[in-house]
């Protein structure tokens, strides 16, 4: 029989090779899931990798992907990190998409700069109530965080739904249910050929990661994480930490929206949050909370939507395919933790590592 | 009209007390399992497909139960085995049963189950029982699979507070380490109990593709699994309670149907389950008491080596 032991020995060098080699077991088993379906595995895998990285049309359409993914992803790792699920990111973003749209469809007689600017406000606000809602109830009746936030996902899809059927929806649509497209004025510019949310998102991740590495709110964030009765004995108003940690958390994720409906949409519709918000609790965690793990990990993320896109039409494999692959590399990276933090060893050798 | 409604309401809180037991069992082995979302999705499917192929309504719940208990069984090894996080392994599990219910399910789009099998599950009313003015009609004259839901409530409740498993069971989930010293096998306890859970929740998936839809959508859970894991604090982790707030969600679910003649929007009716669920929590959280307190070792690894 084989017992744990506790490692000491361990590099972060060690740590990285044991999430990779996770990561290729992770590719293997999903390997042989579609083996089991009937398909080639590798043959499957290069066009999911040409799907995604093909030519520069399919580079930009995998960057469009990445940017929702690697904002939410840093919206919520804000969260995690004071061990909050904040699994709300579906709805965050539709409702910081709800807030900017209002903007947009309202104001558009404002200047270009100006209306996004009010837009990117408002998508913020949207966003952060939506999770300052929850974070509310964790604070004052310490409510499960985590079945609250996934609520309000529903109740937001449902609202937004209900927009598009009943009041905000388009006269001119000849009854179709859509909402008006936003005016040239709400719709963000491109940069070398990808909307402006790639950039946005740069300075965010890169203030985010400045911020919980240097400033005092960044610190006390990481306090209550490790320990709430800690953070209080250090005199950290812990309440106080949550309710606005949270309420950034969540405006990230409204800004998502407001930028899916921008960009991307250019109208507000109940599926323009398309799963991000689930797919980034993944990203999130298998970039272990850190903010520029992120971006590479979204990016990857990006390739196998895009890529699981593309293998639907080129081999009629159903896009969820995408969506197990995902999931079983998380397992295999959750359970590699395990490996990080403690060795097995024979049974036989217990006394003398007791002592 | 009115026990038409009722009888609706029994049919449509079935697949959340199946799941509600399942999770309750879990939570009382010290794990919460966020994944009952995923493994009545695999549930779901796994029971609909074997149904489509087999035509035995047997199977077909079987293959629920073990598709269910199998993938309870990837959040076990992971919880249990390797003490990894319980909330980021069950929402794990829950984004792997969806997408692979999804991925599976696209061959079951527009299929349609055997006579038989939708035949099986038609209501048979309970002689005398059923003569009951009102109630008979609503309660016991339901399909076989509703009259197991209420003796599984039963049993799970016996089996908590009568026998000695179940006495050990809450044990293992109040203090491992008490439990383990006075020589109850924890993990043992702790691996059996979650597969028995997700074979329930799998159970509560097939309810709904098999007898209450009866045909394949895509998610078809539609956000229940989560509704189950509130019901089991609603609950109180009381087996008995959950078979009332089962039906009390279950009523919530449907009433939107029958509002919608008063001219309010079907989009804004589908919010009350979802919002209910919340008003509940928040109100199950204010009155902190005691019996109403989880169990102890809820989502702490228990680590022997380490005792």
């Amino acid at each position: 029989m084989l017992r744990m032991v506790k490692r000491t020995d361990m590099t972060s060098d060690k740590a990285a090779l044991i999430r990779v080699f996770s990561i290729l077991c992770a590719l293997f088993t999903a390997g042989l899931f579609i083996a089991i379906m009937g398909h080639n595995p590798i043959h499957v895998f290069s066009s999911m990798f040409m799907g995604a990285f093909g030519s520069v049309f399919r580079i930009k359409d995998t960057l469009t992907i990445s940017i929702p993914l690697i904002l939410t992803s840093v919206g919520i790792m804000i969260a995690f990190k004071m061990k909050f699920w904040n699994i709300g990111g579906e709805g965050q973003i539709l409702m910081g998409a709800f807030f900017a749209s209002f903007i947009a469809l309202n104001f558009d007689s404002v200047p270009k700069p100006l209306l996004l600017l009010m837009m990117f406000i408002a998508g913020f606000i949207g966003g952060g109530l939506w999770a300052l809602l929850p974070a509310f109830l964790k604070v004052k009746f310490d409510t499960n965080e985590t079945i609250i936030t996934l609520m309000l996902n529903y109740i937001a899809i449902k609202w937004i739904t209900y927009l598009q059927y009943g009041p905000w929806k388009d006269p001119k649509s000849m009854g179709f249910p859509k909402i008006a497209n936003f005016s040239d004025a709400a719709i963000l510019p491109k940069i070398l050929g990808v909307h402006a949310g790639w950039l946005i998102t740069l300075v965010i991740v890169v203030v985010v990661a400045v911020m919980m590495k240097y400033s005092k709110k960044g610190y006390e964030i990481a306090v209550v994480g490790e320990s709430i009765d800690t953070a209080k004995y250090s005199g950290i108003n812990v309440n106080r930490v949550i309710l606005s940690a949270l309420f950034v958390s969540g405006g990230l994720c409204g800004i998502v929206g407001m930028m899916e409906a921008s960009a991307v949409n250019q109208t507000l519709t109940a599926s323009l949050s398309a799963g991000y918000g689930y797919t980034a609790i993944i990203t999130t965690w298998l970039s272990a909370l850190n903010a520029a793990v992120i971006i590479p990990v979204s990016i990857l993320f990006a390739a196998m939507i895009k890529g699981g896109s593309f293998i639907q039409t080129a081999f009629q494999i159903p896009q969820a395919a995408a969506d197990v692959l995902q999931s079983i590399i998380l397992f295999f990276v959750i359970g590699s933790e395990f490996f990080v933090q403690y060795k097995l060893v024979p049974k036989s050798s217990k006394k003398e590592e007791r002592t | 009209m009115i026990t038409a409604f009722f009888t609706a309401v029994i049919i449509a809180g079935t697949p959340l007390l199946f799941a509600t037991l399942g999770e309750l069992i879990t939570e009382k082995a010290g794990h919460l399992n966020l994944g009952v979302e995923g493994m009545m999705l695999i549930g779901a499917v796994a029971g609909f497909g074997v149904g489509l192929y087999t035509s035995n309504p047997i199977f077909a719940m079987i293959a629920a139960m073990i598709a269910g208990a199998a993938s309870a069984l990837i959040y076990g090894f992971l919880t249990v085995t390797l003490r990894a996080n319980q909330v980021v392994s069950g929402l794990s599990l829950t984004i792997f049963g969806t997408g692979l219910s999804s991925y599976i399910g696209t061959a079951f789009v527009g299929q349609k189950l055997s006579e038989g099998i939708i035949n099986f599950y038609n209501p048979v009313a309970i002689p005398l029982l059923s003569e009951i003015p009102f109630i008979g009609q609503i309660v016991f004259n339901q399909d076989i699979f509703i009259y197991f839901g209420y003796l599984l409530a039963v049993l799970v409740g016996i089996y908590l507070y009568k026998t000695r498993l179940g006495q050990n069971l809450v044990a293992v989930g109040e203090n491992p380490a008490a439990a383990d010293a006075s020589g109850i096998n924890v993990n043992l306890y702790k691996y059996v109990h979650i597969l028995m859970g997700g074979a329930l929740c799998g159970l509560g998936g097939a309810y709904l593709s098999i007898v209450e839809v009866p045909q394949w959508q895509d998610n078809i859970t539609a956000g229940r699994g989560w509704i189950a894991i509130a019901l089991v604090i609603f609950c109180k982790w009381n087996p008995y309670k959950a078979l009332f707030g089962a039906y009390l969600f279950g009523g919530l679910s449907i009433i939107g149907f029958r509002l919608q003649q008063f001219n309010i929007s079907q989009n804004l009716l589908d919010m009350l389950p979802y919002l209910v669920t919340i008003i509940v929590l928040v109100l199950s959280s204010v009155k902190h008491s005691k019996e109403s307190a989880p169990p102890q070792g809820l989502s702490v690894p228990y680590f022997r080596e380490e005792r």
